[in-house]
């Protein structure tokens, strides 16, 4: 849309330099940092077992970024409504697990198998619990606004958000909490290249990938699924062809929050530590990452999940870059610039071609 | 199928019969204008001067500064800005420059004085008068306005949205961060620690303002609402104005009229940005500090809700909300309600709940009333009748 707008007739490099720029620039900026930090680890120790090290990491909390900016994806793209309260249904989803845990009480000390069907079990709650959660927000704070105007359901959003906020506040307390490390998290499993893998990290990537597989076969390939790929590109369309709009959009709202619900729970192995404001600043990475990968677009909130954790892992892992001050208090002036960049080079996000057609 | 279609329909109806805003006049509006003014002038003498009914109007009068200002971004201009609190933090820390200890080594130790009289004339640090630094404080947020403004020329609703949430958290986290980067011997900021004390307002003719008296706070407060809410009202039905309404109900049309958009676009940004670092400088000399964990995404929804709840691009509207949501947020909740629990016999702290309280009552006057409390007519008209491109999408749900 924004490129349509420009003067088409240029000079001939100028126009190769801005089309080469339209479509490869994202991908140039997005190098920017890691090709930066490898000179630097090269030049300090001679092997790039520090960033790659990041990039490790940086992909276990890519998929949780992942999980959470589906959610994102899915509703923007249903209903256009940034749904400030999914970072919370996050946070909800790592309480419930916490919590949880303690009621079937699991422990560390449990055997193997013992662990795996509890946490399995805890798995299958946590989602079924976060997802009736979005569910129900959504029937109460977005539903009666439909025909409201556009910025109404923001603010019944942000109102959500702040309820969830405090039901975590008077659930756990004002203050980070430590929560039992049952799968022995930072336990080095082997090394690939130098690079240990945890048991974390695994966890992160193994019950991610199916999962977000599952929900893309369920969207590409099922009946509700084409009833909300209808719905997310011409709702009044798609209500004339007999699909029950209402339906769908609460389907999507189920899907986003039982993702959302997983990804709480891997936080909480993960992490180790939980805390009632952690929804906030993971809703804004993960909505970073959803308009990074073009928001609507399922593919590309996993995309844009990933790289955002990998950035934001190398950025947490440094004390500076040439001038620049790093370490995890800076990460999020990077996450936001890159937000920005990414708004100025190339609206559309990575993979925004499929977005346009989805409305 | 038939009772999805339904409810939508009904609530489109239902906001017809509901009170609304009358179309004012200007004879009528000045009328108005002069009565609240006028009511607003002489209702600190009936209170303790320096009580906390007092500083919860001076509070309120200063949010009224910073929603009005936003409305001109939001609510005339269609600008969905959700980084507001960036000219909060600039307006509030020129203040912290140019009236604190803060710049120490400043002039030699001695400090460097402008136009400044009383207790501060030989302290060390910048200190200027309040009203130069107010200048300063609107040249800086106007600059700084226009560049958040220049990456969202070419976008689009929400997407601007988002860029400014982000130039709103970079900023907040500068501040946050800003006692590690040195800068002229000192720091960028004082980060959490806050720069403070900040100078009292000291005005020429006038006494210097006392913490404990709140009444002259209030009253230059409420000058500063005069003037924003008079600019207001003569940029709303300027040229100008009437641009910024064409651009909001439909951009494309707005430029094939001749409508310049940058221009356009960018004078929106400077003008509502400059309000809220006006109210910012005031807010820092008020409030005695300019303290990073002010500056938080929490609050441009703050000022956001307020624009929303009163009716976004209705004058009075907004002004009604501010003076609204501040009193819940800054009155009821922490003190008029807060012995609520005990008196009906249950143990916890209403304090604790003040944040769920705030998302609950926004949720609830939302749905309630979702064009706000006192909607502008013209925009209600629009809602009604999906005369807006993007509002008739809406109404398609």
């Amino acid at each position: 849309m924004a490129a349509a707008s420009l003067p088409a007739a240029q000079p001939g490099p100028l126009r190769a330099a801005r089309s080469f720029l339209g479509q490869y620039g994202l991908i140039l900026v997005l190098l920017i940092l890691p090709v930066a930090f490898a000179i630097q680890d090269l030049s300090d120790t001679g092997n790039l077992t520090r960033l790659g090290n990041n990039i490790v990491d940086g992909l276990s909390n890519g998929a949780i970024w992942a999980l959470v900016a589906i959610g994102y994806t899915l509703v923007y793209g249903i209903i256009e409504l940034i749904n400030f309260a999914h970072g919370d249904v996050f946070m909800l989803g790592s309480f419930v697990a916490a919590g949880f845990f303690g009621t079937i009480g699991l422990s560390e000390g449990m055997g193997a198998v013992g662990l795996v069907l509890g946490l399995a079990l805890t798995l299958l709650v946590v989602m079924v619990v976060q997802g009736t959660t979005n569910v129900m927000i959504e029937r109460v704070a977005y539903r009666p606004l439909r025909a409201a105007p556009r910025l109404a359901p923001l603010i019944t959003a942000v109102g959500f958000s702040f309820i969830l906020q405090n039901v975590g506040l008077l659930w756990r307390g004002g203050s980070p909490e430590g929560i039992a490390d049952l799968i022995n998290s930072q336990h080095e499993l082997f090394t690939l290249f130098g690079v240990p893998i945890t048991n974390g990290d695994l966890l992160a990537i193994f019950v991610t990938i199916p999962l977000v597989f599952a929900m893309s076969m369920f969207i590409n390939h099922s009946r509700l699924g084409k009833a909300m790929r209808a719905t997310a590109q011409d709702p009044e369309a798609a209500k004339l062809m007999g699909i029950n709009v209402d339906t769908t959009i609460s389907l999507t709202f189920l899907l986003g929050g039982m993702l959302a619900g997983a990804a709480g729970l891997i936080y909480a192995l993960y992490q180790t530590t939980i805390w009632y404001f952690q929804g906030f600043t993971a809703g804004l990475i993960a909505f970073t990452a959803a308009v990074m990968g073009g928001i609507g677009n399922v593919r590309g909130a996993v995309l844009g999940g990933f790289i955002i954790g990998m950035i934001q892992q190398m950025i947490d892992n440094r004390d500076s870059l040439g001038p620049l001050q790093m370490g995890p208090s800076w990460t999020p002036v990077y996450v936001f610039a890159y937000l920005v960049l990414i708004m100025v080079f190339k609206p559309s996000g990575l993979l925004g071609e499929q977005t346009r057609e989805a409305g | 199928m038939t009772t999805a279609a339904a409810p939508p329909a009904e609530a489109a109806k239902a906001p017809r019969t509901r009170f609304r805003a009358p179309e004012l006049s200007p004879r009528q509006n000045l009328v108005v204008a002069v009565a609240v003014i006028g009511f607003a002038i002489i209702l600190p003498l009936f209170l303790d001067s320096g009580g906390n009914v007092m500083n919860n109007l001076v509070l309120a009068a200063a949010y009224v500064v910073m929603a009005l200002g936003l409305n001109i971004i939001v609510g005339f201009a269609g600008l969905l800005d959700l980084g507001y609190v960036a000219f909060f933090a600039i307006g509030a820390y020129v203040m912290g420059y140019f009236g604190s200890g803060f710049w120490s080594n400043a002039g030699g130790g001695e400090g460097v004085h402008f136009l400044v009289g009383g207790p501060v004339e030989n302290l060390p640090g910048i200190h200027f008068n309040f009203l130069i630094v107010l200048v300063l404080a609107v040249i800086a947020t106007t600059i700084a306005g226009i560049i958040i403004g220049l990456p969202t020329l070419r976008l689009r609703g929400d997407y601007i949205a988002i860029v400014t949430l982000a130039f709103g958290e970079i900023i907040g986290r500068i501040a946050i961060n800003g006692d590690e980067i040195k800068l002229f011997g000192g720091t960028l900021t004082a980060g959490r620690q806050g720069i403070t004390p900040v100078d009292k307002v000291d005005l020429p003719f006038f006494e210097r303002f006392q913490s404990l008296n709140l009444r002259p706070w209030y009253w230059l407060a409420l000058a500063m609402v005069v003037l924003v809410l008079f600019v207001n009202f003569r940029l709303r039905d300027s040229r100008l104005g009437r641009a910024w309404i064409a651009l909001r109900e439909d951009e494309v049309a707005a430029a094939s009229m001749g409508v310049p958009l940058v221009k356009t676009k960018l004078l929106a940004y400077g003008t509502g940005a400059a309000f809220g670092g006006m109210s910012g400088a005031f807010l820092a000399s008020y409030l005695n500090t300019v303290n990073a964990d002010q500056f938080q995404f929490a609050f441009s929804i703050f000022i956001l809700a307020m624009i929303i709840l009163g009716g976004l691009g209705s004058i009075w509207g907004v002004v009604l909300g501010a003076v609204v949501l501040s009193a819940i947020n800054n009155y009821f909740i922490p003190d008029v309600f807060n012995d609520v629990p005990s008196k009906i016999g249950l143990d916890f702290d209403l304090t604790e709940l003040s944040f769920g309280i705030f998302g609950f009552l926004l949720v609830i006057m939302m749905i309630l009333r979702p064009e706000g409390l006192l909607p502008q007519r013209r925009r209600q008209l629009e809602l009604e009748e999906g005369v807006g491109a993007e509002d008739a999408i809406e109404a398609k749900l």
